[in-house]
């Protein structure tokens, strides 16, 4: 039997410009990656945080097509929203990306699937935020997932 | 709520090109305001508003020698940014091996045709 092993996620984050690369390896083929992002029923099952409910209100991802959904916890919703902008089966999404919360705020994401043989491809997805600072206020808002999932290394940073 | 304005400062400080420039600068080495105002066709005067700003970030501290007071790189800043960068790595990390189950429940559940079809071809 064969271990397999997960490549990580890799992640870059140009201090320059407005953009978040993210690079990331399926042991699954290029029709199985694209389908978990365009079938809603799929997507629920990943997409969102653990800590949250997803709630598709609408998910149609084909070009020219839009999508938005909650994230439910407690009593709090967040709602998300975008533009399948095109949609190429099996090998591209371009899509808009807002959080209501920041409703001024819009990001481009472009994902495309590599098929790199035997069943495995390789995800890359660049987003293109406003500013820099638009960009980092998106990363930072990873924070409150991050403080619930109990990475204390920072928190003992913050506080020293 | 002290985390997201101390991140906040940080961010909007690092906003700026010429900021984001002397913070490259100094992480070789400590320097004077002179000398990070050199490169620049700005005066001095605008390079210590520039340094002002990276101050109240915490992302710079001014030495206290009399004359030079050289200014220096907080590194402990930079650990935090690269731990803040590191947990939205994890964040999208976890995102994908939920995805890496689902995609595990669909080979497993035939629904990807084309994979089954090349195991039966090679069996």
């Amino acid at each position: 039997m064969t271990a397999i092993t997960h490549p990580e996620t890799t992640i870059s984050a140009d201090p320059a410009l407005p953009v978040i690369r993210i690079t990331r390896e399926f042991d699954a083929p290029r029709e199985a990656v694209f389908r978990a992002h365009t079938d809603p029923e799929l997507v629920v099952k990943w997409l969102g945080p653990r800590s949250v409910t997803m709630e598709v209100e609408r998910w149609d991802a084909t070009t020219g097509g839009g999508y938005r959904y909650l994230h439910r916890r407690g009593d709090e919703a967040y709602g998300f929203y975008g533009s399948f902008h095109e949609v190429r089966p099996a090998e591209r999404i371009v899509q808009t990306f807002t959080f209501e919360g920041v409703p001024d705020g819009v990001c481009l994401e472009t994902m495309t699937l590599e098929d790199l043989g035997g069943g495995r491809t390789r995800l890359h997805v660049v987003s293109v935020f406003e500013t820099v600072e638009g960009r980092d206020a998106a990363m930072s808002s990873g924070m409150s997932y991050g403080v619930t999932q109990g990475y204390e290394q920072l928190d003992e940073l913050l506080a020293s | 709520m002290v985390v997201d304005d101390r991140l906040s400062r940080v961010f909007s400080a690092l906003a700026d090109p010429i900021r984001r420039d002397m913070v490259a600068r100094l992480a070789s080495g400590d320097a004077t305001v002179n000398e990070l105002a050199e490169p620049y066709s700005v005066t001095v005067q605008a390079v210590s508003k520039h340094l002002k700003v990276l101050e109240e970030a915490g992302l710079v501290t001014r030495g206290r020698e009399a004359q030079r007071r050289p200014v220096h790189l907080e590194a402990e800043v930079f650990d935090l940014m690269t731990k803040w960068i590191e947990r939205y790595r994890r964040e999208a990390e976890q995102r994908y091996r939920r995805l890496d189950a689902v995609l595990a429940e669909m080979a497993e559940s035939g629904v990807e045709r084309g994979r089954t079809d090349i195991e039966g071809e090679a069996s």
